[in-house]
């Protein structure tokens, strides 16, 4: 596109980006700040994973966009389009012919695989942050490794409902060290992150954190033996595809009630129908 | 039989198409033109540029015409501009003692060197709605003053002289640029006027209010309020100078606030700054206030007040990055509802499973957590 460079950013910011990223890599789950820059969009939209997408793309790489597992979301859309115009790549809906998978909230169904990149828009990317508001405090909480209020505060969900009442956004420790916010990923996502083929990157733009989980990193969700990390679990298969195995998003058909779920993962979905038809 | 919703895309369009057309409203009236609201909405122009951090009248008036007159929209069209260009050069420090004054007015003293300028300005106007502005009234032109400006040294210096006010220092560090570095709190003084500098006026101005109602008073005086023309200079290697490469309107407030002093140090009144592009007198005088605040620690005062806790207020005084993250609540959510969903669904088949176990059981009332977490096990 005249007037801005490839995917936007200009070369010194995406270096400055990318030896963040080689820093990220190098630390798994450790949040590294950068200096984030204005996007023109609006901060909470993504603009910590576009930044991040900016930074990594080449002319060969084909990009996918997905919001709430779907690729024909608003803001995915808006997203896709907004590559397409500045770096002028080609993009994709399918999963496996994408080669960077910008997301939201979710981790596509079909196994990622060696050299695909995933990259997650980050809202708040530290997960200490509702216990700690403090900047300065929870750095320090994580350079000591000093995790006991984050059990404390599963351990209160327990005791005041009988389950961890974390269902999306849910806290993981990676390679044993760092405990990480996956994003608002359901919970159901979570063990994706584990020793994934894929590269793993997490950008906040408004927060100007990045972090990463490298190819084939232990990855636990926190749980306590008595109480071990489950996934959410639905009655219903995807009313379209009769799947029983991914995310369901429930569907208000009718004002009487009336509701149906399909899978949220749309290129999933649809993958299936075409195969059974 | 359920279909998907499609089209995003068409969508998107036609929304912005007839954003487009609202924007340009009832086609009778004369279309308005970017000139007009940069000479006659100046102080909008002059809050947009300070707010996005980019002096350029001209286009911070495009910016308020294309959000159709939405202020934080048009900051946010600047700053997301200012963003894409070059950085050619660092200026100078700019010298506010050296202004073309075009006003100027001291709260501490009755008469100063100089002299109070009023200039132009709402204080003092009856607040009366001018209906010959509706009828379309031309305004007299104002009437040039009989003799020249006599020299308007800062105020603040003067007590300087006798030591009556602390002295402000430059240590010679570089300061951190905040449109390049992320923020490492605890930060330093120069980085937090940075951020004041660009933060929401509504904001500063509550925040700076709060510490006159009594959340972290500081006994604030408006020792002088400046605003005028400023030259910008910048030192040219080639050269081996310093050469002017235009002026900058200005405003500017130093506040003198108490201080108790302590052993080491005999009392000394304390200051709190503010400055902004343009004519941004109420954003300066708030921004004073807020300054002064968060240097409540550094003077060994306690920190009472919101606007005493410096990650607290400038976190939070961006109102770009405010207005994205409280907006993107828009976006959907589907997936996180739909989990928060299920696990309430479930929480509350197991209380009602509960409460029919109380009943049915009167003699093992106490149905253990762990019983129930049992049961939910079972449930698919």
């Amino acid at each position: 596109m005249n007037g801005y460079n490839f995917a936007y950013l200009d070369e010194q910011t995406k270096r400055m980006i990318r030896r963040a990223l080689l820093k990220a890599v190098a630390i798994p789950g450790y949040q590294v700040p950068f200096g984030g820059r204005e996007m023109p969009m609006p901060y909470g939209w993504g603009t910590g994973g576009m930044q991040l997408t900016a930074a990594i793309l080449g002319a060969d790489d084909v990009l996918k966009v997905i919001d709430q597992g779907a690729d024909d979301t608003t803001n995915a859309v808006s997203i896709r389009a907004f590559f397409e115009r500045v770096a002028g790549i080609e993009t994709t809906t399918v999963t496996p012919a994408a080669s960077v998978i910008q997301t939201r909230h979710r981790i596509p169904e079909t196994p990622l695989e060696p050299g695909q990149i995933l990259v997650f828009q980050v809202p708040i990317p530290e997960p200490l942050r509702f216990i700690e508001p403090s900047e300065q405090e929870t750095r320090l909480m994580h350079a000591l490794e000093e995790y006991g209020v984050m059990h404390v505060k599963l351990y209160e969900d327990i005791a005041r409902h009988g389950h961890i009442a974390t269902t999306y956004a849910y806290p993981v420790k990676v390679d044993g060290r760092y405990v990480m916010d996956p994003s608002p990923i359901p919970k159901f996502d979570n063990p994706k992150l584990d020793m994934s083929p894929a590269l793993l990157l997490f950008g906040a733009g408004r927060e100007k954190r990045l972090y990463a989980i490298p190819p084939y990193t232990h990855v636990e969700s926190l749980d306590f033996e008595d109480h071990p990390f489950e996934i959410q679990r639905w009655e219903a298969r995807c009313a379209l595809c009769g799947s029983a195995e991914s995310f369901l998003d429930e569907v208000i058909t009718d004002d009487a009630g009336g509701r149906m779920f399909v899978c949220s993962d749309t290129d999933y979905c649809l993958t299936r129908r075409g195969e059974l038809s | 039989m359920y279909v998907a919703v499609k089209g995003g895309e068409r969508a998107i369009a036609n929304a912005h198409r007839l954003l487009a057309d609202r924007r340009r409203g009832d086609r009778d009236q004369a279309e308005l033109e970017v000139g007009q609201i940069q000479a006659q909405l100046r102080l909008a122009v002059d809050r947009v540029m300070s707010e996005a951090s980019l002096y350029d009248p001209e286009l911070a008036a495009l910016a308020i015409k294309q959000a159709s007159g939405d202020m934080i929209e048009a900051v946010f069209l600047l700053r997301a501009y200012r963003t894409t260009l070059p950085r050619l050069a660092v200026s100078e420090p700019l010298d506010t003692g050296a202004m073309r004054i075009e006003r100027r007015i001291s709260a501490t003293y009755k008469d100063i060197p100089g002299g109070q300028v009023l200039g132009p300005t709402y204080d003092y106007t009856h607040r009366l709605l001018d209906f010959l502005l509706l009828a379309g009234g031309e305004a007299p032109a104002a009437e040039p003053g009989e003799q020249p400006l006599a020299p308007c040294p800062q105020i603040l210096e003067l007590l300087d002289a006798e030591g009556l006010i602390e002295r402000e220092r430059d240590d010679g560090t570089e300061p951190c640029d905040i449109t390049r570095d992320p923020p490492d709190y605890p930060v330093d003084r120069a980085t937090r006027l940075q951020m004041l500098a660009r933060g929401d006026e509504g904001y500063l101005l509550a925040l700076g209010y709060s510490t006159q109602r009594g959340y972290g008073r500081n006994h604030p005086f408006a020792g002088e309020i400046r605003q005028g023309q400023v030259e910008v200079e910048i030192f040219v290697e080639e050269w081996g100078e310093t050469v002017c490469v235009g002026e900058i309107a200005l405003s500017e407030c130093q506040m003198i606030n108490q201080f108790g002093g302590s052993r080491e140090a005999a009392p000394q009144f304390t200051r709190g700054y503010g400055l902004a592009f343009g004519h941004n007198e109420r954003k300066t005088l708030a921004m004073a206030l807020v300054d002064r605040a968060l240097r409540a620690e550094e003077l060994g005062e306690e920190v009472q007040g919101p606007a005493q806790q410096a990650e607290f207020v400038l976190a939070h005084a961006d109102n770009v990055e405010a207005s994205g993250f409280v907006s993107h609540l828009k976006l959907p959510h589907y997936v996180d509802f739909q989990s928060e969903l299920e696990l309430l669904r479930r929480l509350r088949q197991e209380y009602e499973a509960g409460r029919h176990g109380a009943c049915q059981e009167v003699d093992s009332p106490e149905t253990t957590t762990d019983e129930r977490t049992a049961t939910s096990g079972d449930h698919p």
